[in-house]
């Protein structure tokens, strides 16, 4: 049987879409559906995932927790302790619908939640530390049970299997949501386990990325001195955790903390004017430990909007297009052209140079 | 009649076909191994003197001279080696300590040897170092854990640092073990490829100040050659504890080696021995090396790192973490192979552990205490070429420190008879007839080309795995695979077999 994410190391190349309306405005799953069905052949069937933000209106002030489950066991012995840390609002079945070619689907559950006052006081945590710690101990301590997304108002729909399948299956046409990333998987390995696929997230935060980094070990090795574990042993799993240690934990502005993960060429530092090129080394000294080497590109999706990012010598295609409100990134131009044939503005991106979409009156992701 | 019981170690072998009896090798011979009959008008070999250091055969014109191991053979016994048997004979003459130079050349295991690095292939490209801008720089100093910005400007300046474009510097050798023009060489070759010499225990002399900026001055339990000057002139301080090649022990230089530049430099007496204590009389537990490290912090107004050099030892991992702890800013380990003017044999031979252990260990009980970042870790003793330093960044180290092979970059033969102050090659010896066979431009040249072969090499390496900047290597075991290796030492080396 082969080994699973968390059990093995399994790089995996892909293919990957965004679009978002700057102004906040609700639009179908439809696009991003076929946007990423147009890179087929990026992916191989072992993977497909969204990430959706502004769908859950109704539950905006709650934490939605979607779960995957392997048998009823699992849910049962896992809602003990959902119930023992959360209050549940509403807790259900995700919908889906039958695809052919989606087969050995887990139990697939969502509850809207918000934590217990009285634990997070114990605790002496903020909320949203307290979920991240929570939804770690699911993943760690609780076999065969798998939180696939944790955010408000947001959620991560994947699975194993082709991206437009998965985006059928779970019937994500009838969702609306102002931003929404899609991954479609190409890994070098075939465990077959849904909680495996992309987008991986934590929290508001969810990673679709495209490429194999050569800097894991590094990365992984300072990310766990700061409390995290790395269970999935994947790339996206840790850029997940750096960006959430310096975004949020650590409060660094956004543009130092693409400087840390795609540093700017020591030779292009020294010729920055003085103030700047101190800032620069200052971060770059500091955080190298957190520099991403190797191909990568990646959505960073949040409730706030999104940054999408290229490794620093560009070795995985990233592109970008703006229409009116909306902004479009993908690994192919084709894949923006597909739902976008006339965009205002389309270019690719540079390496190390983030391509940021807000929401309108937002500052900092 | 008195037998003596040793035999010579080499035999002179002359073609007295090629030789002309020009008397060279008479004058290049510092030990005497060849000596002149004036009533024969020949030049004659004296085997006992011969240590085999090459000086003879590297400069006859003819090439008349080899020089072998010599023809004796003990009754075979797996125990009772002939180095146990002349070691007893000395010893039995003597009452000595056995003494010895350069580090451990034991046949224990060499790790390095046993790790192998990945490559990428498909999946993750490679890259070109010739055709891609591939990064060595590196920052050796305390890190916070994280930057405080305030209106987008660095709410405090960063802990001071040393900056160097290689992570391999040269190790702490101290004017009075090496010569003045060996230590120019290293300086030199320092400044030119951006990197740092140290200085070892025995100060700062007055021509090499100007290198400052390229010099770590260390201080040592003698504390030889210490005033607020030197303590400023360098970049970094190193507080030395011990060193690989006698854990335990101070430094030891013979009077014999003390002339007037030495005397001056340690400010101690000519002709003195310059025998550094054990310990630091000052610092008799961790709380006292705090002291000490902050002493430095202050003499200097806080503008140097503090590094605190140990050897490796069984319990490195606990006493690094004290060492960090203390508000040291850089740990240096150095390991059982380290190298040195002087040491008792034994010490040498068989005190403290391999290197790639003591960092595995060090960085990974940093790393569970989440304090790696607080400290930069380099290691010495052992490192032999390019790919033991990309094995030792890879296990976690932060730049390695290269002090044999340095010198063997400047001629050293390897000979190991660095403590009888006769080095043919000028550099362990302070006799100026020796001292004056090593030119510092062409020593500069040839350490600093060392570096600069080592960078080319780490950087097709760096490429060959999809990494262009170093930093993304440090601590990056999963490059690495062991081979060869128990389940037990896998797990200290915290990596894979190769295969999984």
């Amino acid at each position: 049987m082969s080994l699973r994410e968390g059990e093995v190391r399994i790089p995996s190349g892909c293919a990957i879409s965004g679009i978002m309306n700057r102004k906040g405005y609700l639009f179908s799953g439809h696009d991003i559906i076929q946007s990423i069905a147009l890179m087929h052949d990026r992916s191989n069937g072992l993977g497909g995932g969204f990430a959706a933000y502004g769908i859950y209106p109704d539950y905006a002030d709650h934490y939605a927790i979607h779960m995957f489950y392997e048998d009823s066991f699992c849910r049962e012995e896992t809602e003990l302790f959902i119930n023992d840390h959360f209050n549940v609002e509403v807790g259900g079945r995700i919908p889906t619908r039958k695809v052919s070619s989606i087969t050995e689907a887990p139990i697939i559950w969502r509850y809207f939640v918000q934590p217990k006052a009285e634990k997070v006081m114990e605790m002496d945590l903020e909320e949203d530390e307290y979920v991240a710690r929570l939804v770690m101990q699911i993943n760690a301590k609780f076999p065969g049970s798998f939180v696939v997304s944790s955010g408000k108002n947001m959620g991560a729909f994947k699975g194993v299997g082709y991206p437009e399948d998965i985006g059928e299956f779970y019937k994500l046409d009838s969702y609306k949501g102002y931003l929404w990333t899609a991954h479609g998987r190409f890994p070098t390995n075939t465990p077959g386990w849904w909680g495996g696929a992309h987008p991986f997230t934590l929290l508001d935060w969810s990673i679709v990325h495209n490429g194999e980094i050569s800097s894991y070990d590094a990365n992984r090795r300072y990310i766990e001195m700061f409390g995290y574990k790395c269970t999935l042993q994947t790339d996206t799993e840790v850029i997940t955790y750096l960006f959430d240690l310096l975004l949020r934990k650590q409060g660094l502005p956004l543009k130092a903390v693409v400087t840390a993960m795609a540093a700017p060429l020591w030779s292009n530092i020294e010729r920055l004017a003085p103030e700047e090129r101190e800032l620069v080394k200052a971060i770059r000294t500091v955080y190298s430990p957190l520099l991403v080497n190797g191909p990568f590109s990646i959505i960073l999706g949040s409730r706030k909007g999104f940054v999408a990012l290229n490794d620093r010598i560009k070795l995985r295609a990233l592109v970008a297009a703006e229409k009116d409100d909306f902004i479009y990134v993908a690994s192919e131009e084709s894949a923006i052209r597909e739902i976008c044939s006339n965009p205002d503005r389309l270019w690719s991106v540079a390496g190390g140079e983030p391509v940021i979409g807000l929401l309108e009156g937002v500052e900092e992701l | 009649m008195k037998v003596n019981y040793l035999m010579p170690e080499f035999l002179i072998d002359r073609d007295e076909q090629r030789c002309t009896h020009c008397r060279i090798c008479v004058h290049q011979c510092a030990n005497e191994a060849h000596l002149w009959n004036d009533k024969k008008k020949i030049v004659y070999g004296e085997d006992q003197n011969c240590v085999n250091c090459h000086r003879c055969v590297a400069t006859c014109p003819t090439r008349a001279l080899r020089i072998r191991n010599y023809p004796l053979e003990y009754k075979n016994n797996a125990h009772w080696t002939p180095h146990y048997i002349k070691s007893i004979f000395k010893q039995a003459n003597s009452g000595g300590i056995l003494l010895a130079g350069m580090g451990c050349d034991r046949p224990y295991p060499v790790y390095w040897d046993h790790l192998l690095i990945n490559a990428s292939q498909v999946t993750n490209p490679s890259i070109d170092p010739l055709r891609e801008p591939m990064e060595l720089k590196t920052f050796l100093g305390r890190k916070p854990e994280k930057l405080s910005f305030q209106n987008g400007k660095l709410a405090e300046a960063l802990p001071p640092q040393v900056e160097l474009d290689i992570p391999i510097m040269f190790a702490a050798m101290s004017f009075g073990a090496i010569s003045l023009n060996a230590m120019t060489s290293l300086a030199m070759a320092a400044k030119e490829m951006g990197t740092c010499y140290n200085t070892g225990e025995g100060g700062l002399h007055s021509s090499l100040y100007q290198y400052g900026e390229n010099t770590i001055v260390q201080v040592a339990s003698g504390r030889f050659g210490i005033d607020p000057e030197y303590l400023n002139a360098g970049t970094a301080i190193e507080i030395k504890i011990g060193q690989g090649a006698k854990p335990g022990i101070g430094g030891h230089l013979p009077g014999e080696k003390v002339g007037m530049d030495v005397s001056q430099t340690r400010m101690i007496p000519e002709g003195s021995d310059a025998i550094s204590p054990a310990p630091h009389h000052d610092i008799y537990s961790i709380e006292d090396l705090r002291q000490l490290i902050y002493s430095l912090k202050e003499a200097t107004n806080y503008t140097k790192p503090v590094a605190v050099k140990i050897a490796a030892v069984h319990n490195s991992a606990a006493i690094a973490s004290g060492i960090a702890r203390a508000g040291a800013d850089i740990i240096v380990l150095d390991g059982l192979r380290g190298g040195t003017g002087a040491a008792p044999l034994r010490t040498r031979d068989s005190v403290g552990i391999p290197i790639e252990l003591a960092l595995a260990a060090v960085d990974q009980r940093l790393r569970n205490e989440s304090i790696r970042n607080e400290v930069s870790l380099v290691v010495a003793g052992s490192i032999r070429c390019s790919s033991d330093v990309v094995k030792a960044i890879a296990l976690g180290a932060d730049a390695c420190y290269i002090g044999t092979a340095a010198l063997i970059a400047l001629g050293c033969h390897m000979c190991q008879k660095c403590y009888t102050g006769k080095c043919n090659w000028g550099i362990a010896t302070q006799n100026p007839k020796l001292t004056k066979r090593l030119d510092p431009e062409e020593g500069a040249e040839r350490a600093a080309n060392l570096l600069r072969a080592w960078s080319r090499e780490i950087k097709e390496m760096l490429g060959g795995m999809g990494i262009n900047a170093l930093e993304s290597l440090r601590g990056n075991r999963l490059m690495l695979r062991g081979i060869d290796l128990s389940e037990r030492d896998l797990a200290i080396l915290g990596v894979k077999a190769a295969g999984e």
